[in-house]
């Protein structure tokens, strides 16, 4: 029998991830960004709490301030985040800059940027610790309610996780209402769909621009806060974090640009992910590698119906991708 | 206060200086992040960046080699690029083309033919398979209008999966999970050496690039695609099948690279792993762009990036940092060359706020 109560959870972990990365990418383009650094993004966002994480660590020695332990790799991972953001969006947004060449590079620092400080951080501090681990903040990050464990199935399935999962989930869900059901989400809508006319509306189109792909950053860079400090363990290992970054922009065209529809979706993803554990194969080993094309070919379908049905509100935002200038309207 | 505006045609030495001094900059920033991660004299660490690239002959093969294998595959993105199809999927078609050179060798070394039949049918498989991991999303993006970027994105990972398939399948020794050298003792299916085993490399590409300089510049399908490019409807009105173009450009795409692949697994690592493309599908997208689409002075972009990377590895094993301090450096260098761009195409000038600006 297919073991739901321990495989829902795991994808769960495998979800929460991705979801912040699905809900950064699609606040961010939504604004007519499409930011392909998300992947470096998430990189960067890991290894700024990595480093806060370690320095306050190393610093505090045993006495630990259970809150600092929380808000010093959440802060770091925030400021990370924003720089990515800051950069993409000073390329894009004021140099006019092509969006994609901007992303891809961006990608390229930040993965190198991860991984760089992960593999050279005790080097470049001079510590005698042999590897970065976290495992006092990561204690602190995947502290779970403390009565799930009492509640059965139901407390496995629902409440076993740490908070910065529910924090996936709210932020998702207030994405949404902000996107679906305020004046700014409709300004911030027609920045993506037609900046000429936000323009002419009276929009600041450049603030839109700069501040959504920002908080986009900021949420996405959560996500690789979470992978490394719940998930991982607080263990940093270069390359760890794989291809979830591409996986989540894959997610945005998934759930057609909805935030809310990302929280099942990410799980789903985050169990197609992990699934190939969980089939038996026997022997046939190759196989497993089939299994782990699932997310992608899923992926795919999912852009060739919605391309062929042409519903006019699951098609991306139209200005995705462009860069925008008034004189040129 | 500050005015931007639209340039008009700049001359090309005019904005062949602003891209020189962009790089000059951004190699200055690189030079001082490493001085300030390694503080390590700065002359220090020019000579471990040349080091790295020209240590010695084999090294100055092997940069020469690299430097082809991104050319090349920078090459292949840029018809679909020149033509506003953004082919992220390099990365997959290298794959697609490296995994069915594999599978020639593999499956017709077993077979005990001849290395003069097995080359002809990698060369074709190769080419064909990369085509066609090129011609899927192409077919879809003519027909439908599907988002072409993010279709090639994912088919790289079902690539990667199917190579993880076969590395598991044909695993060499057991166990391991890789492939292992390819018909190590018989050599069969490795490509010719032409004097050294780096010529044949550096001989294909160099053909390739001339023959993208001509296509792109001089042929029938090399305008069609420009016009395709740059506006849609007027290719249309000018009776060019827009959904053929598309399709054709984006299979010698995938062509090209699939040879890279074939060069890759015939006539360099004879064997295929899930890393063999290493990303050079994304830093071909910088590469063909940082060249402004041009075939020749893609041969000057790729041999930068290719020196900065060799050069940061060298520079970061010596002091004992990880190598990834080379993808920093790129990273950098490329935020400071796409922010010249800004510089070519606008003019800005500064002038003091009076009362009738306003």
């Amino acid at each position: 029998m297919f073991d739901f109560i321990s495989f829902i959870p795991r994808a769960v972990m495998q979800g929460v991830p991705l979801m912040l990365g699905c809900t950064g990418e699609t606040i961010t383009e939504k604004s007519g960004n499409l930011n392909l650094g998300t992947a470096g993004i998430m990189y960067v966002g890991g290894i700024s709490g990595v480093i806060g994480a370690f320095l306050y660590e190393n610093a505090a020695g045993t006495e630990m301030n259970p809150f600092l332990t929380i808000a010093i790799p959440l802060l770091c991972c925030i400021v990370g985040s924003i720089l990515m953001g800051l950069i993409y969006c000073f390329l894009t947004v004021t140099l006019r800059a092509n969006q994609n060449v901007t992303g891809l590079a961006l990608t390229t620092f930040g993965v190198g940027l991860g991984n760089f400080f992960g593999g050279s951080l005790i080097k470049l501090v001079k510590t005698d610790i042999p590897s970065v681990v976290l495992t006092r903040t990561s204690q602190a990050f995947s502290r779970t309610l403390p009565f799930a464990d009492r509640l059965g199935w139901f407390g496995k399935i629902f409440l076993s996780y740490s908070f910065l999962a529910y924090v996936a989930i709210a932020l998702a869900l207030f994405a949404s209402f902000v996107l679906n059901r305020t004046r700014t989400g409709l300004e911030l809508r027609s920045v993506g769909e037609n900046p000429g006319t936000a323009d002419a509306a009276g929009i600041n189109v450049v603030r839109y621009k700069y501040l959504t792909t920002c908080i986009g950053s900021v949420v996405s860079g959560l996500g690789g806060l979470y992978y490394v400090m719940d998930y991982a363990s607080g263990v940093w290992s270069n390359n760890a974090f794989g291809d979830r970054g591409w996986l989540a922009i894959a997610l945005v065209i998934f759930t057609i640009w909805r935030p809310s529809v990302s929280i099942l979706a990410s799980i789903l993803f985050g169990g197609l992910y992990i699934l190939n554990v969980y089939i038996p194969t026997g022997t046939n080993l190759a196989i497993k590698e089939i299994y782990k094309m699932a997310p992608y070919i899923v992926t795919i379908v999912v852009l060739v119906i919605s391309s062929m049905q042409k519903k006019r509100e699951n098609q991306p935002p139209a200005a995705l991708g462009l860069s925008y200038f008034r004189e040129e309207r | 206060m500050i005015q931007i505006s639209k340039r008009g045609e700049l001359t090309r030495s005019k904005a062949l200086l602003i891209r020189l001094l962009a790089i000059a900059l951004g190699i200055l920033a690189c030079a001082l992040i490493t001085v300030i991660t390694t503080r390590q004299n700065p002359l220090l660490v020019l000579q471990a960046l040349v080091k790295g690239s020209f240590g010695s002959s084999r090294r100055s093969w092997i940069f020469f080699q690299n430097t082809a294998i991104l050319l090349c595959i920078a090459l292949a993105v840029t018809p679909a690029f020149k033509m506003r199809c953004w082919n992220l999927g390099a990365e997959g078609q290298v794959l697609a083309g490296a995994m069915a050179t594999a599978a020639c060798m593999v499956l017709m070394g077993r077979a005990g033919l001849s290395t003069a039949v097995i080359i002809p049918c990698m060369v074709v498989s190769s080419i064909i398979a990369g085509a066609l991991w090129a011609a899927i999303p192409a077919f879809f993006k003519a027909r439908f209008n599907t988002n072409e970027t993010l279709f090639t994105l994912m088919m790289n990972y079902v690539a990667t999966q199917i190579v993880a398939y076969f590395c598991v399948k044909w695993e060499n020794p057991k166990g391991s999970c890789k492939i292992g050298v390819i018909n190590q003792k018989t050599n069969l299916g490795w490509l010719p050496e032409l004097g050294n085993k780096y010529i044949l490399v550096l001989a294909v590409v160099a053909l390739l690039t001339l023959f993208m300089y001509f296509y792109l510049n001089y042929t029938k399908h090399g305008y069609e695609l420009t016009v395709v490019g740059e506006s849609d409807n007027t290719a249309r009105y000018v009776g060019i099948k827009v959904n053929r173009v598309i399709i054709r450009t984006m299979a010698l795409s995938g062509a090209i690279c699939g040879i890279a692949g074939l060069l890759l697994v015939g006539g360099i690592n004879h064997t295929v792993a899930t890393t063999i493309a290493g990303g050079q599908g994304f830093t071909a997208v910088m590469v063909s762009w940082l060249a402004n689409f041009n075939p020749l002075s893609m041969i000057l972009s790729s041999g930068l990036l290719v020196f900065l990377e060799t050069g940061a590895n060298e520079l970061a094993t010596s002091c004992g940092l990880n190598a990834s301090f080379g993808d920093i450096l790129t990273g950098v260098l490329i935020f400071f060359i796409i922010g010249s761009e800004f510089f070519v195409n606008y003019h800005v000038s500064f002038r003091s706020k009076k009362k009738e600006d306003k």
